[in-house]
């Protein structure tokens, strides 16, 4: 009855609802974090001089540990999963607004000029030409940003159990059972790779435009143009 | 018309990038505005589309005062090329050039109709329509930069250094095919270059401009090659604007002979009856195939691989007197070969008779009446 899968019943679950709970608790923020990230990302990249100080904060925010910031909010979301997800959020946010900041501003400065003298207004060029351009930019954060966060999930099982997958850590300890600690990393990290791979799929799927690799038909101009990626994490 | 009026543009650290410029720029024809780097050709370009506003003074289309438009109406009222095209890297060459018909309602279909249309006038294989810009070398991205801004149809067409980042081969290419599309569309054109050679080859009109975003001269090429205002504009113009001159004197007035041509299978006494120092060997339809001594002629013996190099010929009529004297100049024998569209020779012409040619041409131009032929012509039989 111990076996590898048997989840203990104060957890009031199954594997599978674990899993499901874990990417709910994981995913949910950093959704929150984009659509926070990209008006601050265009507010930074509107307002040069905003963009060091955002940094600066947001890199605060980040140096402070998730368990201290549950202690600060149990007082007023209590032992919940909002009270997890608001510090992944915000560790999202973190990562995605310098991503998007560095998206936006690749885009060529004659592709800027082109649209402006072709009679775009700023909103149709921010939705039309900017963000779509920096849609790889944009990924390549959210990629960080989802890994980060699945594994982070898991420290809400300092907090009444509300670490999803987290929690086999801790019953491990408390039963005995070592096998729910490696199925709690191994599931974890299974969890990481294949959300990084659907991210990596949407990305190629949003992008039909970047060069890629020998795909390209002209490589030597494909090297010319910095990685989105590499941007993203400058 | 586009009627630039006594126009500053100062920038509030006192830079003057435009220092009280007034042009006219005249329609349906290719003003250039040619200068070193800083002297506000740019600058005023942007100007006309409002893309930088003027300090003083005011630009106006056909009488109507641009400040007084929207200026989103404006800009898609007149097509701008950048240079290095500045396409979408994220839109297919297709979707790059619909996109002003889109932005002003023309729906998807009529305005992608209206974009495979504007390919094949720019020269753009309609296989490329789906592809993106990356997938493009440099020059075709620049065709598609010309048919984007082209897409709406506007009466005004803005460029902006457009051929300057493509290497010469790709931008004489890009320069002929300008000439011709503007030879069907009869735009009125303001093109930015910091290349002489460039304005004198595309432009009606040249204006040069010095540092400091002031006028120099405003002329047409041939003027400006023949009586430069000042130290300025002749040492901008180069050294060799005597020669680069002759471009705009026809070939046609030359005298032509056909004494020393002979035909490869010529009998001996068709090899001995010319006064000649030198005779130019033809195939048996009348191409030329080089020069030869006459004493070096065998009748029925005669082999192309021993005879000297005819340099490049001439087409007279379509080239101008530049290129007669060039192919005197290159020719060992100091003879121009002329030759009809078909290649076949029509003449020969000496050194000697292209100077007199040249010194008639300059003596008609002064009293008034040159014969000139248009940079457009030229063009038109580029190979």
């Amino acid at each position: 009855m111990n076996g590898f899968f048997d989840i203990p019943s104060d957890l009031d679950n199954t594997y599978f609802g674990l899993i499901g709970l874990h990417l709910r608790e994981a995913l949910l923020p950093v959704l929150a974090g984009l659509l926070a990230a990209l008006p601050i990302a265009q507010l930074c990249v509107r307002f040069r001089w905003l963009y060091p100080p955002v940094l600066g904060l947001t890199t605060v925010f980040y140096a402070i540990p998730s368990l201290a910031v549950f202690v600060v909010l149990i007082d007023y979301t209590g032992q919940t999963e909002l009270t997890v997800m608001i510090p992944l959020a915000v560790y999202s946010l973190v990562v995605l607004v310098p991503a998007i900041v560095d998206g936006v501003r690749s885009v060529p400065e004659e592709t800027l000029a082109a649209s402006t003298a072709m009679g775009f207004g700023p909103v149709r060029r921010y939705l039309q030409v900017q963000l779509p351009i920096a849609v790889p930019a944009i990924l390549a954060g959210l990629r960080v940003a989802v890994s980060a966060s699945i594994s982070l999930v898991s420290v809400g099982a300092l907090i009444g159990n509300q670490g999803a997958l987290g929690n086999l850590l801790a019953d491990a300890q408390k039963y005995g059972r070592p096998e729910l600690a490696v199925n709690s990393v191994l599931t974890t990290a299974v969890l990481a790779i294949l959300c990084d791979a659907a991210l990596v799929l949407v990305r190629n799927l949003l992008t039909p435009w970047m060069p890629r690799g020998k795909a390209g038909r002209r490589p030597k101009q494909a090297a010319a143009r910095p990685e989105p990626e590499e941007a993203a994490t400058r | 018309m586009i009627r630039i009026d006594s126009v500053t543009k100062r920038y509030p650290d006192g830079t003057v990038a435009v220092d009280r410029l007034s042009l006219e720029i005249p329609d349906r024809s290719i003003t250039v505005l040619v200068g070193p780097s800083g002297c506000g050709k740019t600058t005023t370009l942007r100007m006309i589309n409002r893309m930088i506003e003027p300090t003083e003074g005011t630009i106006s289309l056909n009488g109507a005062d641009l400040q007084q438009q929207p200026v989103t109406t404006l800009r898609r009222s007149m097509g701008y090329v950048i240079q290095n095209a500045g396409l979408f890297q994220h839109r297919t060459i297709l979707d790059n050039i619909a996109t002003v018909p889109r932005m002003i309602g023309w729906g998807r279909r009529k305005s992608r109709e209206r974009a495979a249309e504007l390919m094949e006038r720019v020269g753009l294989d309609a296989s490329l329509a789906k592809r993106y810009p990356y997938q493009l070398s440099g020059g075709q991205q620049q065709r598609v930069g010309v048919a984007r801004a082209l897409a709406a149809d506007p009466p005004v067409l803005l460029m902006d250094e457009p051929f300057s980042a493509v290497d010469p081969v790709v931008r004489k290419g890009l320069q002929d095919e300008l000439l011709r599309i503007q030879d069907e569309l009869g735009k009125t054109i303001v093109f930015v270059t910091h290349d002489i050679d460039e304005a004198i080859k595309l432009g009606s009109t040249v204006a040069v401009m010095r540092t400091g975003g002031r006028l120099a001269q405003f002329a047409p090429p041939a003027e400006l090659l023949s009586n430069p205002v000042d130290d300025f504009v002749e040492d901008f113009l180069g050294a060799d604007r005597g020669i680069r001159r002759l471009s705009f004197f026809a070939s046609e007035g030359l005298e032509l002979t056909t004494d020393p041509v002979v035909r490869v299978d010529a009998t001996a006494e068709q090899l001995a009856a010319p006064d000649a120092p030198y005779l130019l060997v033809t195939d048996a339809e009348g191409r030329p195939l080089g020069w030869a001594e006459p004493g070096d002629l065998t009748a029925g013996d005669i082999v192309a691989e021993g005879l000297l190099p005819y340099g490049r010929p001439f087409v007279p009529g379509a080239d101008s007197l530049r290129a007669a004297l060039d192919c005197a100049v290159l020719s060992p024998t100091g003879w121009a070969v002329a030759v009809d569209a078909g290649g076949r020779v029509t003449g020969v012409v000496s050194q000697q008779a292209v100077g007199e040619a040249i010194r008639a041409a300059h003596s008609a131009a002064d009293t008034g009446d040159a014969r000139a032929v248009g940079p457009a012509d030229i063009a038109k039989v580029a190979p």
